[in-house]
């Protein structure tokens, strides 16, 4: 099972169209190489709705989740990922505090390093973290989000549940709305929406706002419902409790009031806009429920199940390479 | 080295280029030091042939200057010395064509009493290297609170008075220290940062948005020069802001000075040979304090160099060892290791032709000098020996890992300059050679 054999991409030097060792970021991949992910992430949604779900592709390696902040859900997707690719999948919770600093960073890496794993997937409060980390280890990383600068997978399944949709991302106009000066989801999908020519607007209050953010590829937005006028996605962010009162907004009540997606300002957006969440969504703070569940318009919980096949395919593509090399080896 | 270690003795410095800022000499000639002073100095001296019982260097036409002053610079010692010591900083500033240097309070205890001032002037005495001055902190453990006791630190060498990184935030406490320091003539230093804007690790704009990290606006700096002028206005202090590194904290000052204001300003080559865009992808080395700014900003502060409008130059040695700079970069320790490269660097606006030679070498010796009220700086009879000998053109690229200097953090790897001590003189002593300068000059 390989959909991506047939994407013919002869300018990039590695036969998959991927040319990278890790996933740090979408920053940096062309449209190739996320059109690459892409196809390969298909063949695994179609996998996971199968009866069987599981395949031995990865069968002898080691995917270790190392996260030095909690996460539920994209932890858990990207172990059901390497689970069901037949990988031995290991949790790491690592407590991260200001006092033990990066000791702990390094000498993790250092330590799980000597253990020999094939894929590491990390997730880091500090931006820029993982890339360190990657440059210490000998395996694969993917990065499951930093601090604020890059949360690739999430961007990718975001574009795949798009795609699935919409047939194309080409031309379509995105609003991304809410806390984009934290976010490492915007991030990562401004770079992606933009390289594959969707138009992205960033909606937020000022104080939300990452300084030249335009330098990105994003459009400006302080007022929603202008931001949303013939919008064809409406991509909601989750507001930190710890921002909401008086520190960047003056309260939850003020913020939804504003930025909270709810029918009113929805109806400023193309009329079959879709509307998704990374999740956890904060309902009434920065989403009405109404919306959030409205199963013709929501795309929320398809965008969870193509979480496990973006990260299937990462993992796949990231230990080709390897397996390959293991078979040569082991048939030699 | 020979006779000329030789403290007491009379050693002449043949065939140099004498350069000094303060009179505006350039002109090849020779320099006699006796003991621990020049006693002569002039393109004649000596055209007849020097005197028996004198020894002679031939500097070869080489550049001869006063001793590099470098005004900021942390030492790491008392409480960090696995990052540096006074030992080690002073054998890189003397590589580095530094006579004399000024350390930071921000020590462990930190210097905010006279026992600590006297600590680190006899450990400099111990080296017996480069002249080591020392800063008071503005406020009892630089916590921004209580002023310390200005005029017993002065009376006990104390040159100055800083809280080292941190800004003295709290206005009644700066306009206090500022008011007191003048009855004592105490120029007080200030990391010109607002503390509450300055929270972010990386200058604020297009690249720390791309990044991730926390920026900190260029108004940061802008808003305390500024609020701090308003302070040197009402209470006649004595002010010297620190590390500047943006155009509008620039402008400010340059309107002050034009005001008459006792203002004065120093930067750090970083600030004018790197900017935001030297951070790349989350390059430690490149998080300092004030952080690298954006172009025009280093436009700027390298016209302000060459204007005038910076008084100094200086390293802002800050030694950091691996573990403290191999971190994810909103935590790094922020500083470079530059008591190596600061002549160097500076010469670059020399060979970039935006400032002349003498000009470049004012804001690395009279200018620092005058600041902190030093003898230094000068080539003039009478004057402390403190000399620097330099090739101003000999090319190389700095490499970290060659640092005399216990902690090799520099963002300079590999970079490309021009210019290198080739002596330093102390008090007459020649404290550092280059390899193959300096032979005896043939007997005439």
């Amino acid at each position: 099972m390989s959909p991506s054999s047939s994407t013919p991409f002869s300018s990039v030097p590695s036969p998959l169209g991927y040319g990278h060792r890790h996933l740090l970021g979408i920053e940096g991949l062309t449209a190739d190489e996320i059109g690459v992910l892409l196809d390969l992430s298909e063949g695994y949604v179609a996998l996971s709705r199968s009866q069987s779900k599981k395949t031995a592709l990865m069968r002898g390696l080691t995917v270790i989740n190392l996260f030095f902040e909690t996460s539920t859900r994209t932890r858990t997707s990207f172990e059901l990922a390497g689970k069901r690719l037949g990988a031995d999948v290991i949790n790491m919770s690592v407590a991260w505090s200001a006092i033990k600093k990066g000791e702990t960073l390094i000498d993790t890496a250092m330590t799980l390093n000597a253990m020999h794993p094939d894929v590491l997937v990390v997730r880091h409060p500090d931006s820029g973290a993982v890339k360190l980390l990657s440059e210490k280890v000998n395996c694969a990383v993917i990065n499951a989000g930093d601090g604020s600068h890059e949360h690739p997978t999430q961007a990718l399944l975001d574009a795949l549940t798009i795609r699935r949709r919409r047939g194309s991302l080409a031309g379509l106009v995105v609003a991304i709305c809410g806390d984009i000066l934290h976010s490492r989801v915007a991030r990562s999908n401004i770079h992606l929406l933009t390289a594959l020519g969707a138009k992205v607007r960033a909606v937020a209050p000022p104080t939300l706002m990452p300084t030249e953010i335009e330098s990105l590829g994003a459009e400006v937005f302080f007022d929603m419902r202008r931001a949303l006028e013939g919008c064809d996605i409406v991509m909601m962010l989750r507001l930190q409790t710890e921002r909401m009162h008086g520190s960047y907004v003056p309260s939850t009540r003020e913020y939804f009031h504003f930025y909270g997606l709810d029918r009113d300002k929805l109806a400023a957006a193309k009329p079959d806009a879709l509307i998704m969440h990374p999740g956890p969504m904060n309902r009434g703070v920065e989403i009405d429920s109404e919306v959030a569940d409205d199963i013709d318009r929501s795309l929320i919980r398809a965008q969870v199940e193509m979480g496990v096949a973006v990260r299937m395919a990462c993992l796949d593509i990231l230990t080709r390479d390897l397996r390959r090399d293991n078979a040569q080896a082991g048939g030699g | 080295m020979g006779a000329a270690s030789n403290g007491n003795g009379r050693t002449a410095y043949l065939n140099a280029r004498l350069l000094d800022p303060a009179s505006g000499l350039d002109a090849t000639g020779a320099l006699l030091a006796e003991g621990a002073r020049i006693a002569d100095l002039g393109p004649r001296l000596f055209n007849g042939g020097v005197p028996e019982g004198i020894a002679a260097i031939d500097c070869a036409g080489a550049c001869l200057s006063p001793g590099l002053v470098d005004m900021r610079v942390q030492l790491r010692e008392p409480g960090e010395e696995h990052k540096e010591t006074i030992k080690t900083a002073g054998l890189a500033a003397a590589r580095g064509g530094i006579a004399a240097m000024a350390a930071l309070p921000n020590t462990e205890p930190v210097v905010d009493d006279v026992a600590g001032v006297e600590y680190i002037a006899r450990r400099a005495r111990e080296a017996k290297l480069v002249k080591v001055y020392t800063y008071g902190a503005v406020t009892r453990g630089m916590e921004g609170k209580e002023i310390t006791e200005i005029g017993l630190l002065a009376e006990f060498g104390a040159r100055a008075f800083t809280d080292g990184l941190k800004a003295v935030a709290d206005s009644q406490v700066m306009r206090r220290a500022l008011s007191y320091a003048r009855a004592h003539d105490q120029v007080i230093v200030q990391h010109p940062e607002d503390p509450s804007l300055a929270d972010g690790v990386m200058n604020e704009g297009g690249a720390a948005t791309r990044l991730g990290l926390a920026g900190i606006p260029a108004a940061a700096e802008a808003i305390m020069v500024e609020r701090d002028l308003r302070l040197v206005e009402l209470t006649g202090g004595r002010y010297h802001a620190a590390h500047v590194s943006t155009a509008a904290a620039l402008k400010a000052i340059h309107g002050a000075k034009a005001r008459g204001l006792r203002v004065t300003c120093d930067t750090a080559p970083h600030y004018f040979a790197l900017s935001e865009a030297d951070v790349g992808d989350y390059r430690s080395f490149a998080k300092v304090s004030p952080p690298l700014r954006a172009e025009a900003d280093r436009e700027a502060v390298a016209e302000a160099v060459a204007d005038g409008t910076i008084d100094a130059v200086a390293s802002d040695h800050s030694p950091h060892d691996q573990e403290s700079k191999r971190l994810p970069f909103a935590i790094a320790a922020p500083g470079i290791a530059g008591l190596e490269t600061l002549l160097p660097l500076t010469l670059a606006l020399v060979h970039g032709k935006r400032m002349s030679l003498l000009d470049a070498l004012a804001r690395l010796t009279r200018g620092p000098a005058d600041i902190l009220k030093l003898d230094a700086g000068r080539l003039a009879k009478g004057a402390p020996a403190d000399l620097t000998i330099f090739d101003p053109d000999l090319a190389w690229r700095i490499d970290p890992d060659k640092f005399l200097s216990k902690s090799k953090n520099s963002p300079f790897e590999d970079y490309p300059v021009r210019g290198q001590a080739l002596a330093t003189v102390v008090d007459g002593r020649m404290i550092y050679r280059a390899e193959g300068f300096g032979g005896a000059a043939g007997a005439k």
